[in-house]
């Protein structure tokens, strides 16, 4: 009996669960796989469109022949590169219509025209001609004709699927491709964003911990920057640090803070004097940089805060008993409390900002020094145009992926075991 | 003891007054207020001065007549000997030094006297200063992306400074840029197709998600582990390594440029997240009612009808909101799939639009206001199921 009972629960699981893991299936897992077998095969933006047979229909009326017809198919091979084997056409006529010296490599058969072009060379292009004459003696309906749409089908190599492959892409991706100043930005880029969201997380969680005027509303702000769509907060930055017209230039050139304007998202280096060396500062980076942080410290403060939250109140009356200050409060009862959600939001923020795109491509598209490799990717595969080369960037960022994460949950086993 | 405590305060108060002050004299600039100047020492001079006085007069003065004094002192310098400013801007500074004056009143002498009252005091001002700052650099850009969308090409080419509105201009006049967008740029069709997509994918991930989770929360079966952890891990891989994938596929099967397609993927980014919360809250139901209807030969399909469903309205609601924003929000994935300007998202729309340097700028800003006010409505208004959802699953971004 429970036997049975546990064998329906388990087929019931199956079913609920299958749709959802199908979906997630074919669209996150089979794409990580596909990336593999991508990036070993030379394939350009272009070549991933698999050559068509198509025809553009024309019907015309025959001068001093009012009861004929003539239809002109312009055929052409969609592809410029590959040729289509085998391509078949098809065309239905209306009942009362019969064609007239049709070309020998077609027949009719009731009311249906049926022809073999054999093999289209790339760029093939041929216009073929139709004569149409009543069978009846009615009038011919040009309309009716011009809506059947004729099909065509043809075999083509698809350049995906044959079994060529080459190590080129990954030779350019560490050879020829700055692989190492793309691997220090993105770097510089995740560490920096990642600290400085998860300091500003903390900072903000102890002040809307605290009892004042206006703490719920203080809540809902200090998570807009996450919650607004990234393309309107980054068009506005990007207007807000415009080094001519924009406001924060302006504004510090009025109270004289800065002599010249600075092209905060257009500059690579800013050198900057510091007790007589010249320090080189990555600006356009670090402008990214603070956008980041302003955009995603909200999360980390969301998550702290709700730690903070549930630390017992009886921790710091014992505390205060004891005769401890505010700062001493800090340091050992709410660090403690709270190490645990840092260490997960870190590695959190750390993969997201690894493989943040979005904020980099709107602000500055990747140049002055902010290229990373998920902007990367989108350069080699849609603006150089190699998908293969973009794939193998994504293999390069999965494998750095699962390095982390290995990392990542070596350390949270061993503390876990600790406890 | 005391004297350092007094240090401290004198000093962290009268920066912490210096900031305000500042913060006006910024927003007072863009009203187009010649100001060329924080005044720094003079600010902060005043400042301890104030803070000072305060400790002084302690509980000698009623504190209403304490703070109105010092805000009358502090504005008459300010407003009147060291630069000479219109009234609302000494009404603003006014309405400041009283707010500081009622902040500092309870730092008497005695106060400072206690134990550990300087770092207190510190803690205090930071706190103040936090408050202010955050809200400041938060506010801001959103400030500015909306005034922004009521100027025009010119006013801010000749003076970028200038952020005030003439209301008294005709409608049509100031509302020209939506007007502008909906008009030449279809944005309202763009709203419609981001609607559609957001709304879609809440509905579609709904569908396969609650089905998932149950049996995940619920039933016993082989590899149930397994798929719980992967969600996790799934969770984390990166939208920017599925997109050439997807991008191939979907051009080979006719599916890009299509809303359709975007839905598909929308909905498969969003379900782990959505399984791993309702997972989450439907562990939280007492399993006796589930118990209870297995007697009354309810079936599976019943169970979650007639007794997950209604129990789990909040958990529901807050997942579809969460959804909802994720889809609207999301950049990445239009701006690969779709290049017909009939089938674009807003978010597609607005990087279109900023596409051609020609685009004035206030036409943008008007497109960012309009994709930004929905979900910061939908925000505010339900923030209270967003924060839990929020903090349970954590956003993507």
């Amino acid at each position: 009996m429970s036997d049975t009972l546990s064998k329906i629960e388990k087929r019931t699981a199956y079913i609920l669960i299958l749709p959802a893991v199908f979906l997630v299936f074919s669209i996150i897992l089979f794409p990580i796989f596909a990336n593999v077998w991508i990036s070993f095969k030379e394939v350009g933006l272009k070549d991933i469109r698999i050559p068509e047979p198509r025809a553009k229909k024309i019907v015309k009326s025959i001068k001093d022949n009012p009861d004929q017809l003539k239809v002109i198919y312009k055929l052409r091979n969609s592809s410029l590169i590959l040729e289509i084997r085998d391509v078949k056409f098809q065309d239905k006529l209306p009942k009362n219509i019969k064609p007239i010296n049709l070309d020998e490599r077609c027949r009719v058969k009731s009311n249906k025209i049926y022809c073999e072009f054999g093999n289209w060379e790339a760029k093939y292009k041929e216009n073929f001609q139709i004569l149409l004459k009543s069978s009846d003696g009615k009038e011919l309906n040009k309309k009716e004709l011009k809506t059947i749409k004729p099909k065509l089908t043809g075999k083509s190599d698809n350049i995906l699927l044959n079994t060529n492959f080459t190590l080129k892409n990954f030779k350019k991706v560490f050879f020829q491709n700055e692989f190492f100043e793309l691997l220090s930005t993105t770097f510089y880029y995740t560490f920096f964003g990642t600290i400085g969201s998860i300091v500003f997380g903390i900072l903000t969680a102890q002040l809307v911990n605290q009892k004042f005027f206006g703490r719920t509303f203080m809540r809902s702000v200090l998570l807009f920057p996450y919650v607004g769509p990234v393309v309107a907060l980054a068009y506005t930055w990007e207007l807000l640090l415009d080094p001519y017209s924009g406001t924060l230039n302006n504004l510090l050139m009025n109270f004289q803070v800065i002599q010249e304007p600075l092209n905060l998202l257009g500059q690579k280096y800013l050198t900057v004097n510091f007790f007589g060396f010249d320090l080189k500062l990555r600006l356009a980076l670090t402008t990214v940089i603070i956008f980041e942080i302003w955009r995603y410290f909200p999360l980390a403060f969301l998550f702290i805060l709700a730690r903070l939250q549930a630390v017992p109140k009886e921790l710091y009356e014992a505390a205060e008993v004891d005769g401890a200050g505010p700062l001493q409060k800090f340091i050992n009862i709410t660090l403690p409390q709270i190490t645990a959600v840092i260490s997960i939001l870190f590695m959190i923020r750390f993969i997201w900002n690894f493989n943040k795109f979005e904020d980099i491509f709107l602000l500055t598209g990747g140049a002055s020094g902010t290229r990373t490799l998920p902007i990367n990717v989108y350069e080699q595969g849609f603006t150089i145009s190699d998908i293969g080369m973009g794939s193998a960037v994504s293999i390069v960022i999965v494998a750095l992926l699962l390095i982390f994460m290995f990392i990542y949950f070596k350390l949270i086993g061993k503390r876990a075991d600790e406890n | 003891m005391k004297t350092k405590s007094l240090i401290y305060y004198a000093l962290i108060s009268s920066i912490f007054l210096f900031s305000l002050v500042s913060i006006w004299k910024i927003l007072a600039t863009l009203q187009g207020i010649e100001l060329k100047n924080f005044n720094f020492a003079i600010i902060i001079t005043l400042g301890i001065a104030i803070s000072l006085l305060n400790t002084l007069i302690g509980d000698k003065l009623n504190y209403i007549i304490k703070s109105t004094f010092f805000a009358l002192i502090f504005t008459f310098i300010d407003g009147y000997i060291v630069q000479l400013m219109p009234v609302w801007y000494n009404i603003g500074i006014f309405g400041i030094l009283i707010f500081f004056s009622l902040k500092i009143n309870k730092y008497n002498q005695k106060y400072l006297a206690t134990e550990h009252s300087s770092q207190i005091v510190v803690f205090d001002f930071l706190t103040l200063f936090g408050i202010v700052l955050f809200s400041f650099v938060i506010l801001f850009p959103f400030y500015m992306m909306l005034i922004t969308s009521f100027k025009t090409q010119a006013a801010l080419l000749i003076n970028p400074l200038d952020f005030s509105i003439n209301f008294n201009q005709d409608f049509k006049v100031l509302f020209k840029s939506y007007f502008v967008i909906f008009d030449t740029y279809k944005f309202g069709r763009y709203i419609l197709i981001s609607t559609f997509v957001s709304v879609g994918t809440v509905i579609v991930t709904l569908l396969f998600a609650i089905p998932a989770a149950y049996a995940v929360a619920r039933l016993n079966f082989f590899g149930k582990n397994f798929l719980s952890t992967s969600i996790l891990i799934i969770y984390m891989f990166p939208a920017i390594v599925l997109v050439i994938p997807l991008y191939t596929v979907f051009s080979q099967l006719g599916l890009r440029n299509s809303v359709g397609g975007l839905l598909i993927v929308y909905t498969a980014t969003t379900l782990p997240v959505a399984i791993y919360m309702l997972q989450g809250y439907f562990r939280s139901i007492p399993k006796e009612l589930e118990e209870a209807a297995i007697m009354d030969k309810l079936n599976w399909f019943g169970i979650i009808i007639k007794i997950i469903l209604p129990l789990s309205i909040p958990a529901i609601s807050s997942v579809a909101l969460y959804v909802f924003m994720i889809a609207w929000n999301e950049f990445l994935f239009s701006l690969m799939f779709l290049d017909n300007p009939n089938s674009f998202t807003l978010s597609r729309a607005i990087q279109y639009l900023s596409g051609d340097a020609e685009t004035p700028r206030q036409y943008l800003m008007a497109g960012s206001v309009v994709v930004t006010i929905p979900v910061l409505l939908i925000f505010v208004y339900f923030e209270k199921y967003l924060v839990s959802g929020l903090t349970a699953g954590s956003v993507k971004g």
